[in-house]
């Protein structure tokens, strides 16, 4: 059976040349790299050499990078660094209602310990506005955060207006970038943020590994304890051979972004064009200020969970923001947030291209989609045979 | 996640459709939580279920429940398919994800409130 993988949003597939450079930092060149000796410093070259990487795929200066187990850890660091370290000038927070958990979560915990958070709505692509922003911050904000492209529908924010509104306030601006990398241009001065967070299994790179981007003279609490690496921000040994694996992966994944962009969104407007032919369809996001390779689309009338499972039986991976599979009772707080309606949220999918995906996945999709979904209604009690 | 059963009932699901002429109908569930199942009765003057059908909206748990139960009871009593509970549908199917067993296992509710409406057209009638 045919194999399509379009689930990229979730996880990317190892790319085969940083493998390559990863492996001999788990086997001969095992050594610590806080060990004085030939060991230790050789881990500790790789290091640097990858951070030097990072930074100069961002835009950044290689002490700016921390290392971290992922996103989710950079995106605590950043937001409880940030909100304890500047405790004494304020307690208002401005995040909005789309973010991933990573973040959405930690400010919501900030919430229950005190903190003043505002939570800004979007409008149904599910953008966050410049002037909501700027509507929102008050003499007690200490922190800004909003993502640069959302994981569910793609839709790419005014970041670098957001982050210029926040530097002349004179708020650090935090972005999680873990969608955008690779896919758009990231560069932190450009953007006009101050912290930025990003993971390397969502370009290729190996998974539990991940960086924050901390500007110069940006303040940040420590709260995690140990020793002294990644300058005390991130106590504990170094995760040498992902770290390697993160520097190559971002360096592979900025280069020849432009062709590699285009050619993913051509193959992603086929695939949009193709499944919103079919009968009561939708697309979330924004239909332009969108990542190349996402595809987010409702199919009323049915539910989410039983198109992912059908199209798994026909060998494509995808996957979708009904109840059924957000581990919650309640469909995607993105969709519910841009306004969608909860039979339209459950019968959300997502599709999200790569690098290694070709016309012919596409073709294949937009082949066995139709059966699908035609299977699916004639069992709904809420599709009355075409007419609403 | 799934057991093979539910797999089967999800991929192949018994007795899908509605009844034109049924004399019970009921449906559980709502848009919000995002399983909603309908269940057509034809009970005769025995009070056995002749035939029945279903439509769900819903996950594979909520459709391969609706499956099932259709089997379980076509042709008994109804007094008999009254005794069904959404615990044994889930058991017949050899067990649900924990997080399924209260959202999307409701086929008994369903078939009782199908059952319901029956007793109370009947009681109409008369």
């Amino acid at each position: 059976m045919r194999k399509v993988y379009l689930d990229h949003a979730a996880t990317t597939r190892l790319n085969e040349e940083v493998l390559k450079e990863m492996l001999p930092y788990l086997t001969e060149h095992f050594g610590n790299p806080s060990s004085i000796h030939s060991y230790g410093r050789k881990a500790r070259a790789a290091i640097e050499e990858a951070r030097e990487r990072v930074a100069t795929a961002l835009g950044a200066a290689a002490e700016e990078i921390i290392f971290t187990s992922g996103a989710t850890e950079a995106n605590n660091l950043a937001i409880r660094g940030i909100a304890r370290a500047l405790r004494e000038k304020g307690n208002h927070i401005i995040t909005s209602a789309v973010e991933h958990h990573a973040v959405y979560d930690t400010c919501l915990a900030l919430q229950k310990e005190g903190f003043d958070v505002t939570i800004l709505p979007v409008d149904e692509y599910g953008m966050v506005s410049v002037n909501a922003v700027a509507d929102a911050i008050t003499d007690k904000t200490i922190l800004v955060s909003i993502m640069l492209a959302n994981n569910e529908v793609g839709t790419i924010m005014p970041i670098a207006e957001i982050g210029k509104l926040c530097r002349e306030r004179g708020i650090p601006f935090h972005t999680d970038a873990v969608q955008a990398i690779g896919n758009i241009p990231v560069n932190v001065d450009n953007l006009n943020v101050d912290l930025l967070s990003l993971s390397a299994h969502k370009f290729y790179g190996p998974k539990g590994v991940g960086a924050l981007y901390l500007r110069k003279g940006t303040r940040l609490s420590v709260y995690h304890h140990g020793g002294a690496q990644e300058r005390k921000l991130r106590p504990g040994t170094e995760n040498v051979a992902g770290i390697v694996g993160l520097g190559k992966a971002i360096e592979l994944a900025v280069k020849d972004l432009e062709p590699k962009a285009n050619r993913i969104r051509a193959l992603r407007d086929k695939l949009q064009e193709g499944l919103l032919a079919i009968e009561h369809t939708k697309l979330n996001g924004h239909p332009e200020q969108r990542l190349p390779g996402n595809l987010n689309v409702s199919i009323l009338y049915v539910e989410g969970e039983s198109l992912i499972l059908s199209l798994d039986l026909k060998g494509i991976a995808c996957s979708s923001g009904s109840a059924c599979t957000s581990g919650s009772l309640d469909p995607s707080h993105v969709l519910m947030a841009m306004g969608l309606d909860h039979q339209t949220a459950h019968g959300s999918l997502r599709f999200s291209l790569g690098v290694d995906n070709t016309e012919e996945d596409i073709d294949y999709v937009l082949k066995v989609m139709p059966d699908i979904v035609a299977r699916l209604r004639s069992m709904s009690p809420v599709y009355q045979g075409g007419s609403k | 996640m799934y057991t093979e059963q539910v797999m089967d009932h999800f991929t192949n699901p018994r007795n899908v459709g509605e009844i034109k002429d049924a004399n019970g109908v009921g449906e559980v569930g709502n848009m919000k939580c995002g399983d909603i199942m309908r269940i057509y009765l034809k009970v005769n003057e025995d009070e056995v279920i002749e035939d029945i059908k279903f439509r769900t909206f819903g996950c594979a748990a909520a459709i391969a429940t609706s499956s099932k139960i259709t089997e379980m009871v076509k042709g008994k009593s109804i007094s008999d398919a009254l005794k069904v509970t959404n615990k044994q549908v889930a058991e017949e199917l050899g067990g649900l994800p924990a997080p399924k067993m209260h959202c999307s296992n409701l086929a008994a509710d369903a078939l009782k409130k199908a059952i319901e409406n029956y007793q109370a057209n009947r009681a109409k009638q008369r």
